[in-house]
């Protein structure tokens, strides 16, 4: 069965409400590796050689993290920067992660109509995402549709116990090999039904 | 007594100790028993090693109670002791005055005069302060309701003799005999008796303000001086000081030291007190035991067995019955109830002064008072053996409804999570830093100034040698998680990180080391969390050294972190091998590590410059291929 790799990114996760309901979840789902980057590098100083290993010892990446100014939290930029090397993840030598699965995790405090041409982001989540799957696309993995959890700032507690629920749900579709066929759906929310199949 | 007596005598006492008191325990008799063992077989009745006039032993072993309040008025705060009054004033009184009222009425129904069976009910109603609050200290009930509320009656009873004395010359019903002269005579003698109450009162005052305002500075001072052995004869002092002086207007020494105690419960000195004077108190007791034990007469025993055992097991039935039914109405739970009855159903030490004062002053005949004197004896004796038989018979049955209820109570104490061991320049830093984030923190310094600067600061904060089981446990470190071990001298550290490991094995403890080599001996000793003091900054030197040099901040940052972490991954590595071959680095070997170290420093930190924003490859391979599509 695949093992997922879950690059977690949360500058203060004692402050969070969302990401530490979300990751719970994670202990029950024994094939994600959690992965903790400000916990592990308070000094951002990026173990390269540990974190390429553990990419090789996994078949999906993801990045979870809360949508700050519509990017993530700057150690993932830091962990791309540093660990994605040309010749080891990119460029024609560097094939080492080809054929794997990428996607992101993200929670947005906007709920999902304003990520719209004409709502007031202007843009949807998948065109600010348009760095993360060309960065993905490079390093020669396929890039998957994400999960998103919106309008958080707004979020009942039951709605809350929803998206946890189905955020575990797509953990052990991706960790069973239940990736989703449809690689251009706007979110893998969408693809996700209450019973737990994938629709197409 | 000439030296050689006394060292013979000193001798058989602390032999009979040392021989009866192990025995005893490892039965499961409890170490008073072994005492009063040690004391009938070293006593006239079966060796006849010592002599049955051990009074003088007598009074010396008394001084172990008086030493034994002080130490316990040093665990009491005054706040805890208010909060006692109500069971001190209730149940202590009740217990009194039932007990008398009931034997002084079954003494007047056997015929004695009213004014013996008053003195007779009045003396026998007090308890052992000796026995019983060792007892429940050994069995560490002192925490618990039952243990308090012993406390508390006991605590009465020894108040309530000085009322007494002064009440029985009242009593007198008998010519008087010319023993008298043997009382010694106070200060106050002379004085009117309201001028006798104002010098006591008056010396109350004074212990409560010279502890206050006396005590303290001078034991800071004598701290100042790092003379362990000053501070305890400090100690002694104050404690002996007392006792003269309460001795001196007429009051009970043990009270005097008890209110000291009390005193200086909050002071910051009140652990290394507590360690300094527990040996002395220990040994004064046990003395005291002994010389119970070796004045049981038993040649009078012989002669009225039955007459002895019925008053013996009358009394004790009788104060069993009143402290029961005490229990009972002070909500005390079934088993802990029965603990209490047989726990004070004795007759204490006191017994012997009043019984002695009685005598002199014509309220009870001689023969009366040896009789009773043996009573009050056997009753000591019988005691611990009442305890055995709760713990065994009933305690068994009793004790499972309420096994749950005891633990609840042990967690009253609230301690912080963090300790600090040493407060100076490397521990302050931790401490502020902790503390600017209200993370609570108990200190452990032996620098009385800045303990003083410390406490006025409102920091929780102990005086004494931290590697010391005591004070570590005074510190809570049962319950704390981490200790963050700061002291100054290597050599301490390790000792108290032996302490740790032996007393509390779950305690988390990072560790300061001077230096590499200090680090591997830290190391050795299974420690984890290693913290080199010159490293961190050493390396700051360096950023800021390559910044002046040209490098870009982030770059100089970077490197240093990248080096702090290759240099703990090699400390590491070659305290494996040193672990290996137990050898002590010497001058020569320093060197040569020095050089090791040197070389792969240059070896590894010159290759690992992070790729990823090099652009060099790119830039290769832009110029190798046309399909630049392939870039970020």
């Amino acid at each position: 069965m695949p093992r997922l790799l879950l690059l977690f990114a949360h500058p203060a996760l004692e402050k969070s409400r969302i990401h530490k309901r979300l990751i719970r979840e994670l202990k029950s789902i024994p094939q994600v590796t959690f992965h903790d980057l400000y916990e592990a590098y308070p000094d951002f100083n990026i173990d390269i050689a540990t974190e390429q290993q553990l990419l090789l010892s996994h078949d999906i990446i993801a990045f979870q993290h809360p949508f700050y100014w519509y990017s993530a939290p700057a150690i993932i930029k830091q962990w791309m920067d540093l660990v994605l090397e040309h010749g080891w993840a990119y460029g024609s030598e560097g094939r080492m992660l080809e054929g794997k699965k990428a996607l992101n995790i993200i929670s947005s405090g906007g709920p999902r109509h304003v990520y719209a041409p004409e709502g007031r982001n202007r843009f949807t989540y998948r065109q600010f995402l348009a760095p993360f799957e060309q960065s993905v696309r490079l390093c020669k993995m396929d890039y998957l549709p994400p999960f998103v959890v919106p309008g958080t700032h707004r979020m009942e507690q039951q709605d809350l116990e929803t998206f946890a629920a189905l955020y575990r749900q797509a953990l052990i579709l991706l960790t069973a090999g239940n990736a989703p066929t449809d690689p251009g759906a706007e979110l893998l929310n969408d693809q996700l039904t209450s019973s737990g199949i994938l629709t197409h | 007594m000439d030296q050689q007596t006394f060292l013979t005598q000193a001798m058989i006492f602390l032999a009979a100790a040392v021989i009866m008191v192990p025995i005893a325990k490892r039965l499961g008799l409890g170490s008073v028993l072994g005492y009063l063992l040690a004391g009938i077989i070293i006593g006239p009745a079966v060796l006849g090693l010592i002599h049955n006039d051990s009074g003088d032993i007598m009074h010396a072993a008394e001084f172990g109670v008086v030493m034994m309040l002080f130490l316990i008025g040093l665990e009491l705060e005054p706040a805890l002791l208010w909060r006692l009054r109500k069971s001190i004033i209730g149940l202590g009184g009740l217990q009194v005055l039932l007990s008398a009222v009931i034997i002084a009425g079954i003494s007047f129904g056997l015929g004695l005069p009213w004014q013996q069976a008053v003195a007779l009910g009045l003396i026998l109603s007090l308890s052992s302060t000796a026995i019983v609050l060792q007892t429940l200290q050994e069995k560490g009930l002192m925490q618990q309701p039952v243990g308090r509320h012993s406390f508390s009656v006991l605590l009465f009873q020894d108040i309530a003799v000085i009322p007494m004395l002064a009440l029985f010359p009242l009593l007198q019903n008998l010519p008087l005999g010319d023993a008298t002269g043997d009382e010694h005579s106070t200060l106050v003698d002379g004085l009117p008796a309201w001028l006798q109450t104002l010098v006591v009162l008056g010396s109350v005052a004074l212990i409560i303000g010279a502890g206050r305002f006396v005590v303290r500075p001078l034991l800071r001072l004598v701290a100042k001086t790092r003379q362990r052995e000053v501070f305890t004869a400090t100690a002694l002092l104050l404690v002996i000081g007392i006792a003269v002086l309460m001795m001196q207007v007429g009051l009970s020494p043990a009270l005097g030291t008890f209110l000291a105690g009390v005193v200086l419960a909050n002071s910051e000195y009140r652990h290394e007190l507590e360690s300094d004077l527990e040996p002395f108190k220990g040994l004064l007791l046990g003395l005291f035991f002994i010389a119970v034990g070796a004045s049981i007469n038993f040649t009078l025993v012989a002669a009225q067995p039955l007459i002895i055992g019925g008053l013996v097991l009358g009394v004790m039935a009788a104060k069993a019955v009143v402290l029961y039914l005490l229990g009972r109405s002070a909500k005390l739970s079934l088993n802990d109830r029965f603990l209490f009855a047989f726990g004070l159903s004795q007759v204490g030490e006191f017994a012997f002064v009043l019984l002695t004062f009685t005598n002199q002053h014509g309220i009870l005949p001689q023969e009366l008072t040896s009789l009773m004197v043996a009573v009050v004896a056997l009753s000591m004796a019988l005691t611990p053996l009442a305890l055995l038989v709760h713990e065994h018979l009933l305690a068994k049955r009793l004790q499972p409804a309420n096994a749950s209820a005891r633990q609840q109570d042990d967690a009253i104490d609230e301690h912080n999570q963090v300790i600090i061991a040493g407060f100076g320049h490397f521990g302050n830093t931790v401490g502020r830093f902790l503390r600017a984030h209200k993370i609570g923190l108990t200190i452990l310094d032996n620098d009385a100034d800045r303990v003083e600067l410390l406490r006025r600061m409102g920091f929780k904060v102990y005086y004494g040698d931290a590697s010391r089981h005591e004070l570590l446990a005074a510190a809570g470190a049962e319950s704390a998680k981490l200790i963050i071990i700061c002291l100054e001298p290597s050599e301490k550290r390790l000792e108290l990180i032996e302490t740790i490991k032996k007393h509390f094995p779950n305690l988390r403890m990072l560790v300061r080391a001077s230096n590499r080599y200090d680090a591997y001996d830290l190391m050795n000793a299974g420690m984890l969390h290693i913290y080199r003091e010159t490293m961190d900054t050493s390396l700051r030197v360096g950023v800021d050294a390559m910044r002046f040099l040209g490098f870009r901040a982030y770059t100089a940052q970077r490197a240093a972190s990248l080096f702090f972490k290759k240099d703990e991954a090699n400390l590491r590595k070659l305290s494996a091998i040193r672990d290996e071959e137990e050898y002590i680095l010497s001058a020569r070997e320093k060197i040569e590590e020095l050089e090791k170290l040197l070389q792969t420093d240059m070896v590894q930190n010159m290759q690992d410059i992070e790729r990823g924003w090099d652009e060099e490859s790119l830039i290769d391979a832009a110029h190798r291929a046309s399909d630049a599509t392939v870039q970020p």
